[in-house]
């Protein structure tokens, strides 16, 4: 039977790296992550997991073991959050495009300067195009639910990719929150061992990380934009599978109350939950109103998103991180290209909102959703966007 | 199936993350064809000390029965280190002929 259990989700995050019984964790500690990597080092510490724990000298490092330790064909584990992120760029790139499977939990958190230490979007954004596969949760619960899964997909000899897992910093980190886990023995019927077709075994040996020179280097890129594409089928197949063995449901973009809504409004991430009770009180008062959640972050679900959209009047997307000088919202900017070449659209509207931990409570959406129907009667930025919240 | 040439690869062809399954073919790789110059040994002044051997980047300097060293050309890359480095000066970089 699974159990229910109150539990800081950052140690719920170790649970499941505990329960898909990881091989090699190798991390460097940061806040808002900290609690996830100190749990796995106590359980490896105390013998209940039987891994390998690398601390290493920075995040550069941490992630480069995890190279190593996804190619010699170990379940592989990282957490970072923000600076760490940034500080892993380069190696973030290598795990996708040398088709290493491995997880990696980031408690997003805002980018410095200034230092900020609180959690929006701003990391995630910037390692968006780097090829892993990119799931958002907005609870302690999927967040659980969602490292589990990653670890089935990465591995998926279909797939063999990185997968990334975004749980917004302190907003969900640190929360205490009933989840339910299911049993060791579930997880392991769910979850077979992983095995990568050419890991690195002296006895057979290989070469990978070759240098591409430019009469492949296009090649190389072609392939790994497919495979990376190819995912998604793995990805729905895995949260079917999942919703079937333990009755929780994930799609790439999950709606509330948004069937016959004239204003969608979409975020990603935790805030979703505040802005479902924002959802509720303008139902209640007969407005017409509804929720996007996108879910999969990457490959982005274009199909999707232009599905659960095309047919609402006014749309209102926020982002927790900013493109500057470019797009603005970078979530939004994917959800235009969703749209572009459809003959019925929504106005779309773009808000950056919640920087470097700033909340937006149920009242503030309620004040995007009047904001954005404001935009759009008075057709007065129609490509821009809007910081909300912002002291002028 | 026959191999292909680099130049006929497609994407589909590459391995997975593009892992190079056969060990040591980096051997097979023509580094030769980057010099411009290549080295030419004067057996007067060479004393055989091997520095020239020691020297190169490349590895591909090696003696030869008699003890005279020469460089395989397929691999040189004609980077000069060996003729700056012989204490002899027995060893002086010439523009490669063309072919």
């Amino acid at each position: 039977m699974a159990q229910v259990v109150g539990m800081e989700v950052s140690l719920a995050i170790a649970e499941a790296a505990r329960l898909a019984n990881v091989d090699v964790i190798s991390a460097y500690p940061i806040t808002p992550q900290t609690h996830i990597v100190e749990h796995l080092a106590d359980l490896v510490a105390n013998g209940e997991l039987d891994a390998q724990y690398i601390p290493t000298e920075s995040e550069h490092s941490a992630l480069s073991a995890c190279l190593g330790s996804s190619a010699v064909g170990a379940r592989t584990f990282t957490a970072t959050a923000g600076q760490g992120l940034e500080l892993m760029h380069e190696v973030v790139y290598v795990a996708s495009s040398m088709r290493l499977p491995m997880v990696m939990v980031v408690a997003n958190r805002a980018l410095s300067a200034p230092l900020s230490i609180w959690g929006d979007h701003s990391d995630a954004m910037a390692v968006g195009d780097t090829g892993w596969i990119q799931i958002f949760v907005e609870n302690g619960q999927q967040a659980v639910d969602n490292v589990l899964c990653a670890f089935r997909m990465g591995e998926d000899q279909r797939v063999l990719l990185p997968v990334m897992v975004h749980v917004d910093g302190f907003h969900l980190t640190h929360m205490v929150e009933p989840i339910t886990f299911p049993e060791l023995e579930e997880v392991d019927r769910f979850l077979p061992p992983y095995k990568h077709p050419f890991p690195l075994d002296p006895d057979k040996p290989v070469t990978m990380g070759a240098f591409g020179m430019p009469f492949i280097y296009t090649e190389t890129k072609k392939a790994q934009y497919e495979n990376l594409m190819a995912s998604k089928k793995v990805i729905l197949e895995v949260w079917e599978e999942f919703g079937t063995r333990f009755g929780r449901h994930y799609h790439p973009v999950e709606g509330y109350r948004n069937e016959d809504a004239d204003v969608l409004l979409m975020i990603m991430g935790s805030f979703s939950e505040t802005a479902m009770e924002t959802i509720d009180r303008l139902r209640a008062a007969g407005r017409k109103v509804g929720l996007v959640r996108p879910r999969l972050w990457r490959p982005f679900p274009f199909d999707e998103v232009r599905q659960m959209t095309k047919d609402a009047e006014v749309l209102i997307v926020v982002d927790r991180a900013i493109s500057l000088g470019g797009s603005g919202g970078p979530l939004c900017a994917l959800v235009k290209q969703s749209l572009y070449h459809e003959d019925k659209k929504p106005e779309v509207v773009s808000i950056i909102g919640g920087l470097g931990g700033r909340d937006i409570t149920i009242d503030g959406f309620e004040q995007i959703i009047d904001r954005g129907m404001e935009i759009v009667q008075e057709g007065s930025d129609k490509s821009g966007f809007e910081f909300f919240g912002v002291r002028e | 199936m026959p191999k292909k040439n680099d130049n006929e690869l497609t994407w589909k062809d590459l391995e997975i993350g593009n892992i190079v399954v056969e060990p040591g073919n980096a051997s097979e790789y023509r580094t030769g064809d980057w010099k411009t110059e290549l080295p030419e040994f004067d057996h007067e002044k060479c004393n055989k000390c091997g520095l020239c051997f020691i020297y190169c980047p490349e590895g591909c300097i090696q003696n030869d029965a008699e003890g005279w060293f020469v460089a395989d050309l397929y691999y040189c890359k004609g980077c000069g280190i060996c003729a700056v480095e012989c204490p002899k000066d027995a060893i002086k970089m010439v523009g490669e002929e063309e072919e």
